[in-house]
């Protein structure tokens, strides 16, 4: 069974933000709203302080708590793990964004573009259904669905391959099935150690992130 | 809204969805302390669709929170697994049997109302307890806290009703004493219990409120009841007193809990990454 995942190596992600804007080119979402994002964590004090960049947004886990309280069934699991949300369904309570422990789901309730009134690009990629309703990362599912028709590898083909990893000039984040032990990801996984975020509320994320190489 | 590291605020839920929490939770409690009371008379009548409004201007709330209005009804697409549909779905038979009972006085009515509304009620505790992103929400003794203070509050509702229809019943003085030294019972046990995970700005919010619960809602009616015994002309006004103001301390709680001390837990790394020649 594919389960899609993604892997941010925290040795190489410089904050560039070059995913959190691939990631908006990609899904037009409007001002304030990142589905990827990438947190400036500061750690110690002077002059031992270490500066880290952690990518984040929806962690498409396998126990996703926005999907069990959801009341419309709008928030959904496809067989290869993708947590999806049905914009026609959802009435927009929010539920899912409190329950959600990774602060990835946004609900914009009016029209926001970039510089007041809607450039050309922003109108004519505007979604009404999107306004009111929860919203989030989705592992550029169609990209994904796309690509598996023409034949290619999601996480290989950058056709197949979710916007903010292909746009990444550190080679830091990765995307394939980490329930393939040939995959690109689970090699990774194999040869570095990891941990993923928040593991303990046991929600299962299949965000991933190395911080150093395999113990010999 | 602060994307950094640190816990910052839920913006999601503001006095909207505090108000079911709030209303709702008077409402059910009053209805089941109606129904616990054994009352049969035109007044209880009328409390108990008195309790019945007040759930429907929390569901009101929650209402003008959602971003799509309009489809509202979709809240009872998902009882299999979300809180928030069961609660709704708990709703119907609440209004119906109050409405039912309000109707024909038949107290059997009075106890299907109040058992819905146990449950209407208990969802409130648990669709807090589901939302795992918020670590003052997802503690489990969330719902006692909220079961307690909604059955206090709806004591404390229907003795200030009672001390401005008739004379207030012995039981009905017992019961909410017995249910005000509950509630703190239960907020210290939940107090004591949040998790380490819980950030300082969260807690000062709760603290302040507990004080106030203390204070406000424990001390000053139970000691309202006692001087009332001393005092029989002002039984009545020091009753609705005492009432009133374990009413307002839980609501003031509970508005504390859903709007003030909603914070995330925010982003934290348990190693950092280990970079160049070791």
């Amino acid at each position: 069974m594919t389960r899609w995942a993604m892997v941010a190596d925290l040795r190489r992600c410089v904050g560039c933000q070059t995913c959190t804007a691939a990631c908006k080119h990609a899904n037009a979402t409007p001002p304030e709203v990142q589905w990827r994002r990438v947190l400036d964590m500061e750690t110690g004090e002077y002059p031992n302080v270490k500066r880290t960049f952690v990518p984040v947004g929806c962690m498409h886990c396998d126990d996703p708590p926005c999907m069990h309280v959801c009341p419309t069934t709008a928030t959904k699991k496809r067989a290869d793990g993708v947590v999806t949300i049905d914009y026609d369904l959802c009435i927009g309570c929010a539920y899912c964004a409190v329950a959600c422990p990774y602060q990835a789901r946004y609900k914009t309730d009016r029209a926001s573009f970039a510089y007041g009134d809607a450039m050309k690009n922003e109108q004519s990629r505007f979604e009404e259904r999107r306004l009111g309703v929860a919203t989030k990362c989705t592992f550029c599912s169609e990209r994904i669905d796309a690509g598996l028709e023409k034949g290619l590898t999601p996480g290989v083909h950058p056709a197949a391959t979710p916007a903010c990893v292909n746009a990444c000039i550190a080679g830091a984040l990765h995307f394939g099935d980490v329930e393939d032990p040939a995959s690109n990801i689970c090699v990774l996984l194999a040869e570095n150690q990891h941990f993923r975020m928040h593991e303990e509320l046991g929600t299962g994320p299949r965000f991933y992130y190395l911080w150093d190489k395999g113990q010999a | 809204m602060s994307f950094g590291p640190r816990p910052w605020q839920q913006a999601h839920w503001d006095w909207r969805a505090a108000t079911n929490f709030i209303c709702g939770g008077t409402g059910s409690g009053l209805i089941m302390v109606l129904a616990a009371a054994w009352l049969d008379s035109s007044e209880a009548r009328a409390l108990l669709l008195a309790g019945a409004a007040l759930v429907g201007i929390g569901l009101t709330g929650v209402w003008l929170e959602i971003g799509r209005p309009l489809r509202a009804l979709h809240v009872y697409f998902n009882p299999r697994t979300s809180w928030m549909s069961r609660e709704a779905l708990a709703s119907l038979p609440l209004f119906g049997f109050v409405l039912l009972a309000a109707a024909t006085g038949a107290h059997a009515w009075t106890l299907c109302a109040a058992l819905s509304a146990l449950a209407f009620l208990y969802c409130h505790g648990r669709i807090l307890h589901a939302a795992k992103g918020i670590p003052a929400w997802r503690e489990p003794w969330v719902t006692p806290l909220i079961l307690i203070t909604g059955l206090a509050e709806g004591a404390g509702l229907l003795l200030a009703a009672s001390a401005g229809f008739s004379a207030v019943a012995a039981p009905t003085l017992t019961v909410f004493a017995g249910l005000a030294l509950a509630r703190i019972l239960v907020w210290r046990g939940y107090r004591a219990r949040l998790s380490r995970h819980c950030d300082r700005r969260a807690l000062a919010p709760l603290d302040a409120a507990g004080g106030t619960l203390w204070w406000t809602g424990t001390v000053l009616p139970l000691a309202a009841l006692i001087f009332a015994q001393f005092a029989p002309a002002a039984a009545a006004p020091l009753a609705a007193l005492g009432g009133l103001a374990a009413l307002g301390a839980g609501w003031s709680l509970k508005y504390a809990l859903v709007t003030r001390a909603a914070f995330n837990q925010g982003f934290s790394l348990p190693v950092l990454p280990v970079r160049g020649a070791r």
